[in-house]
């Protein structure tokens, strides 16, 4: 189940409450986020839409640890991530989010095989087994057989298969993805959003995507808007129960 | 260990671009390496000379000659060990271009003063015997092949004609430390053709003493001892008196470390500049570290540990490079009689090097420790 009006279980994956977010740019404070509320069980799969500015990428980046929120609270799986110091929250990130970006941020120097094992390097796997879970990942996103290629000889989808192989590979608790396929056609586009489902159905896991794109967005199980700083669900009146 | 292929595979980002970084550090380092060698050109005299020593010349100056019969007198002072004199010769051999330095010595008090030169008994006894014999020091032989039993011709600048000399013997001193390039033959060969006025007196004492404790009490019981004399005398211990000498070429310590601080200055802005630029270009991959779980204190390490192999390969390149040149042979022989790097020069060069690694990837490496993730991937 998912929830916008702060009224989810308290065993939601995520809890948001009554978050706010403000910026100052040349001297204008803007109000990106006004006391926002939101719940997300466990494999659920939710987009999130909006006209550009409307704060989209910042909530994805508060759920993320990435940025603190001005006011308001955010909990995963029973930790509150509002008030961890900047290195706790490192850590936080690295046990229960797998980011992937619209313009996949491989390190271009690494294989593709490098690329995915980086978040296992911080684990006390052994080569082996981070081997191994390396290879799982790559098989997973179907690309097994370029795993010692370097991004570059790579094409766009199979770039973002390689971000998703990075995501995945250490089991976060959930994902985040900011415009998965904005940079892609309409082929790789649709064969990333299929390994995205594939992740939500046959792996459980939780998956919280922005996107430009209606067609993208349908894939979901949910889509929600961002309107004035907070959620509404498409079509529906903002406060229920979705 | 398991974050090596991460720095090396950065490293090899922009291959031009690390050439040039490397180059500009084994270049700087060369040069470096190089100063160290001048330096312990000249300061290797003053750090080996004998702590037991005392050089006694004219008052009047290194080119007034002092009379031979001080020898007896001197060896009579408290203190005084023993007592051999020297004169310098100041020829050239075959050519003006081969300069090296020519003693006429004492060959019955030589070896009493200069123990830590060695040469083989019966060379030295060879010597002895043969009024027209010399002694060459190991690196002397080796630059013009000199060897036993040659017989040779030295053309007198000071005591004019040719002078003919037998190869007797070639001594060698402690490595890196004594000064092999030395030519020495008998005092009394020089007295056969020496005009008048200069017959009987000898160019300078080096008296060796019981004590190296007494160095200054000796010096001044010599100098005491020939006061008031037509030929009064000055004396110093070996080590000062070295040091004098090199005084003469200026001061070359501040010299060298001037260059050698003007280098590494540049370098710094150089390398500084390069890190600023290799980071700026990769401020979203560093977010992105950070956003899959690195913590800002490892992505600081991470781009300081890429300054510091790109500083440590370059200066090691660069010493090696000098250490290398060095095993050559001494390019300048006549000018410097000891060439060569020594250990703590390349420690020091290394450390230094590593230094300016460190302060060079600093700002940068705090720069990618403070950067927030939102601000880095906005980058993108």
């Amino acid at each position: 189940m998912v929830h916008v009006d702060g009224r989810g279980l308290s065993s939601s994956l995520i809890q948001v409450r009554g978050i706010d977010k403000r910026y100052r740019r040349g001297g204008e404070e803007i109000h990106v986020l006004q006391g926002l509320n939101l719940d997300v069980d466990q494999g659920e799969f939710v987009a999130f839409m909006g006209p550009s500015g409307s704060g989209k990428t910042t909530l994805l980046n508060l759920l993320g640890g990435l940025d603190v929120p001005s006011a308001g609270s955010i909990t995963v799986a029973g930790d509150e991530i509002t008030n961890m110091s900047r290195g706790r929250l490192t850590e936080w990130r690295a046990r229960h989010v797998g980011f992937v970006f619209q313009m996949y941020n491989l390190i271009p120097v690494l294989t593709a095989f490098q690329n995915v094992e980086l978040p296992l390097l911080l684990t006390k796997l052994s080569k082996a087994e981070r081997r191994k879970h390396v290879e799982t990942a790559l098989g997973v996103v179907g690309l097994s057989d370029r795993m010692h290629h370097f991004p570059r000889q790579l094409s766009g989808g199979q770039e973002q298969r390689v971000t998703i192989a990075r995501a995945i590979v250490s089991d976060p608790t959930f994902l985040l993805c900011d415009e998965p396929t904005g940079d892609l056609d309409r082929k790789s586009a649709d064969e990333v959003m299929s390994l995205i489902l594939q992740l939500v159905k046959q792996y459980k896991k939780t998956v919280l995507m922005v996107t430009h794109d209606p067609v993208v967005a349908q894939r979901a199980d949910l889509t929600l808007h961002l309107e004035k700083g907070a959620l509404v669900e498409a079509g529906a009146l903002a406060g229920g129960a979705v | 260990m398991k974050f090596r292929s991460l720095v090396f595979a950065n490293l090899f980002r922009k291959k031009i671009r690390l050439i040039l970084t490397i180059g500009s550090f084994g270049v700087a380092l060369l040069l470096f390496g190089f100063l160290a060698v001048v330096r312990t050109a000249f300061g290797g005299g003053i750090d080996v000379a004998g702590a037991d020593r005392v050089m006694v010349i004219s008052r009047s100056g290194f080119i007034q000659l002092l009379p031979k019969a001080y020898q007896e007198r001197m060896l009579r002072v408290p203190g005084v060990k023993a007592v051999t004199y020297q004169q310098w010769f100041g020829g050239v051999y075959k050519d003006e271009k081969n300069n090296f330095a020519q003693f006429a010595i004492d060959p019955a008090n030589q070896r009493k003063v200069y123990p830590e030169l060695k040469l083989p008994d019966d060379q030295w006894e060879t010597f002895l015997k043969d009024r027209r014999g010399a002694i060459v020091g190991a690196e002397l032989a080796k630059r013009f092949g000199f060897k036993v039993g040659d017989h040779i011709p030295i053309k007198g600048a000071i005591f004019p004609g040719t002078w003919d000399f037998n190869i007797d013997g070639i001594y060698h001193g402690r490595p890196h430390q004594d000064d092999e390039t030395q030519f020495w033959f008998q005092w009394d060969y020089l007295q056969e053709r020496v005009m008048e006025g200069a017959k009987g007196q000898v160019g300078w004492y080096v008296v060796r003493i019981t004590n190296p404790d007494d160095v200054v009490n000796v010096s001044k019981a010599i100098d005491k001892e020939f006061a008031n004399s037509a030929y009064e005398t000055h004396s110093d211990s070996e080590k000062v008196f070295f040091a004098n000498w090199v005084k003469q070429f200026g001061n070359i310590q501040f010299l060298i470390l001037s260059i050698g601080g003007v280098v590494f200055f540049t370098l710094l802005l150089v390398t500084g500049n390069t890190m600023a630029i290799a980071v700026r270009e990769r401020t979203a991959e560093l977010a992105i570290l950070k956003a899959i779980g690195y913590s800002d204190r490892f992505v600081m390490i991470f781009v300081l540990a890429e300054s510091l192999v790109i500083a440590f390969i370059g200066g090691a390149l660069g010493l090696a490079a000098a250490k290398g040149l060095t095993l050559f042979g001494n390019p300048v022989q006549g000018v410097l009689q000891v060439f060569y790097l020594p250990a703590n020069a390349i420690v020091v060069g290394l450390l230094a090097t590593l230094a300016v690694g460190a302060i060079s990837g600093l700002l940068p490496a705090l720069g990618a420790m403070r950067l927030r993730v939102v601000d880095g991937l906005r980058r993108v």
